[in-house]
């Protein structure tokens, strides 16, 4: 165990500008999930880390020691790979076993160790069979077994449940979470799905096209995102945005008067859809254009003045396409951004 | 269903039928052949082969050419196709340029090497002028039998690497990076990735390029005729022999059978040697 410090790296592939620059410190024993769309640099930056890739500048500290000029092998860390990349030609004892083994350490040590991962993913059963024998379930656990009998100081994760079904990947996720905080890993986990870097991770970092844009508690990227793509990226449904003018410090919306952070000009206010909520008097007109009952909750798709909106109201709400309905929301749950830059006004 | 099925066997029929005529029914009569003298059957043919004075030499230079000859180009062709698979740039051109030998054919091949190799070949001509000799040296005679073996060993080497080399090239390419990666970030080294990695997972085209390089070592005749002639007697170059200068088709035929039954033995043992492990194979 020991903490990860990626400093200002980036690569190309050609013309390519895989990774712009990324900085990130994960402390000893932290959860750090990398979160961004596909494409956006995530393996590239994963594969740095591991040394499958190198840097075309930067570098990558583990336990405080440089180990940018390292083969894979002499970094002392574990990936689980988004295809697993479990031996066929080897048992899955043999597959668990396989780090230990490459380190020639002695046979009672291996033996414990991979029993204990073994225990952990509750594959013990299993440790006879070839992988072709498996499921994606049980290979996935395999892959994660492997990594944690080596006890790397940096475990590292490309998408390891994005190839699972929906049931499976939500049952592994909560797993996942048990066995990582028990065995205290230092872990960097890349995902494009935002409800597994949520539920996961102590911080989220998020990556967009080849950058880090934020890092912070899942709350927090959740409630403040920095730019107008994470509060849209993250959050299903994602953030409404709507493009506003403030006058005199003060920005109109129907009945509504909020104070804006700027005197004059052109601004977004941003605003979670489950944040606004129906009322009698005052309020802003939404017009809802679809309404899916979704049994948690009513999710209404519509407009007001023009911009495309969407909010979140209870389900026992009788509302119909075409309805027109007053809403509000707390102000302070209001996250500004800024229109030209698309990042957020004031403390990030 | 059934139709489909029909259909499949309807599309089969033509290439068994061609199988059949040029290859099972010269086959049976090669067989009876070998078991027929003077229109009685039984081992008179084999006998005589066996009484051959070149017989046991054909047995053991054709042996010998094989186990030698067929380790030293699978690890050769390994590590040609290792090379090749870490190479970011020129793939395409040394493929190509290692593959060159798989397109001359096997007598010219052995005529190059004749020409390199005879008294007055440039071999002779280079170590003359480095000084290392002093004349003309004879290395292809039946009193230097292993510069003779040497000899067509090289030229052997030179021409059929390539055979294994595709197929283990062809092999390689089908192995995701992800197993090597993998076990590199698990701590392997090169030379552990290599040997716990790479060339189990490669074991499918090891084992289809040894049975092809061994049957056709087995068969090994134009390159060893070209530079041994009957100095170096091989089983296919004695069967030649046999049909061609002593007009015996019975013995001819006893050596072609003795050579398919070596082949299939070796095809069988690396059938059986290689397989993959119980359960390894959904
Ligand atoms: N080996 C490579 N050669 C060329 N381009 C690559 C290579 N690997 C990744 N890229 C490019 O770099 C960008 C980032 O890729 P990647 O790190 O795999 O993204 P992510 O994992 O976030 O989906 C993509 O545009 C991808 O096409
Ligand atoms: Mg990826």
């Amino acid at each position: 165990m020991a903490e990860l410090l990626i400093e200002g790296v980036a690569k190309s592939f050609g013309p390519v500008v895989a990774l712009a620059e990324a900085t990130l410190a994960i402390g000893d024993g932290e959860f750090v999930a990398l979160l961004g769309p596909s494409g956006c640099g995530k393996t590239t930056l994963l594969r740095i880390v591991a040394g499958l890739e190198e840097a075309n500048c930067g570098q990558v500290l583990i336990g405080g020691r440089d180990v940018s000029a390292l083969p894979p092998r002499a970094r002392g860390l574990a990936m689980v790979f988004q295809n697993y990349a479990v031996f066929p030609h080897m048992t899955v004892g043999e597959n668990v076993a396989f780090g230990l083994a490459m380190a020639r350490a002695p046979a009672a040590r291996i033996a414990k160790q991979v029993a204990r991962a073994a225990s952990l993913m509750q594959i013990e059963t299993l440790l006879g069979r070839y992988p072709a024998q498996l499921s994606g379930g049980q290979r996935q656990r395999v892959a994660v077994a492997r990594a944690l009998a080596v006890e790397p100081a940096v475990l590292l994760m490309d998408e390891p449940l994005s190839n699972l079904d929906a049931l499976l990947r939500l049952e592994m996720r909560a797993e996942l979470k048990a066995v990582l905080r028990e065995a205290g890993t230092t872990t960097l986990y890349v995902t494009h799905d935002q409800t597994e870097a949520m539920g996961l991770a102590d911080r989220v970092a998020v990556m967009h096209e080849g950058r880090i844009v934020q890092i912070a508690a899942p709350s927090d990227v959740y409630r403040r995102p920095a730019s107008v793509f994470v509060g849209g990226f993250v959050g299903n449904p994602p953030m409404n945005f709507l493009r506003v003018a403030a006058v005199s410090g003060e920005v109109r919306l129907g009945a509504l008067r909020l104070s804006a952070p700027m005197e004059e000009g052109g601004l977004l206010l941003g605003i979670r859809p489950e944040q606004l909520a129906v009322v009698e008097t005052g309020g802003f007109l939404f017009r809802v254009a679809v309404a899916e009952p979704l049994g948690t909750h009513l999710l209404l798709t519509g407009e007001t003045g023009g911009q495309r909106m969407r909010a979140v109201v209870p389900p026992d709400a009788t509302v119909v396409a075409g309805a027109e309905l007053l809403l509000a929301f707390d102000p302070a749950a209001i996250r500004w951004m800024d229109a030209a830059s698309g990042r957020a006004i004031g403390a990030a | 269903m059934r139709r489909d099925r029909l259909l499949a066997y309807a599309l089969i029929a033509p290439s068994i039928l061609f199988l059949a005529v040029i290859f099972l029914i010269p086959l049976g009569q090669t067989i009876a052949l070998a078991f027929t003298r003077h229109g009685t059957f039984g081992l008179a043919n084999f006998a005589r082969m066996a009484g051959d004075l070149n017989f046991r030499n054909a047995v053991a230079n054709t042996l010998g050419l094989v186990i030698v000859v067929v380790p030293l180009q699978l690890a050769l062709a390994l590590g040609m196709s290792m090379m090749l698979r870490h190479l970011k740039r020129g793939r395409e051109l040394i493929l190509w340029i290692w593959s060159i030998p798989l397109g001359v054919s096997d007598l010219a091949a052995g005529l190059v090497w004749l020409g390199i190799l005879t008294e007055k070949g440039y071999l002779n001509t280079i170590l003359y002028h480095l000084g290392v000799i002093h004349g003309p040296v004879s290395w292809l005679t039946y009193e230097t039998p292993l510069a003779l073996f040497i000899g067509i060993l090289v030229a052997e080497i030179w021409r059929a690497t390539a055979i294994i080399f595709v197929v283990l090239v062809a092999g390689t390419q089908l192995i995701p990076a992800e197993f090597e990666e993998a076990a590199s970030v698990f701590g392997a080294t090169a030379w552990q990735r290599f040997r716990r990695v790479t060339v189990p997972l490669l074991r499918p085209s090891i084992q289809t390029a040894l049975i092809l390089r061994t049957v056709l070592a087995f068969e090994a005749f134009a390159v060893v005729l070209a530079i041994g002639g009957q100095n170096f007697p091989v089983l296919l170059s004695q069967a030649y022999l046999w049909q061609d200068t002593n007009q015996d088709y019975g013995v001819a035929a006893a050596y072609a059978v003795l050579i398919m039954l070596i082949t299939l033995a070796a095809t069988l043992f690396y059938l059986v040697a290689l397989r993959p492990r119980a359960g390894e194979v959904a």
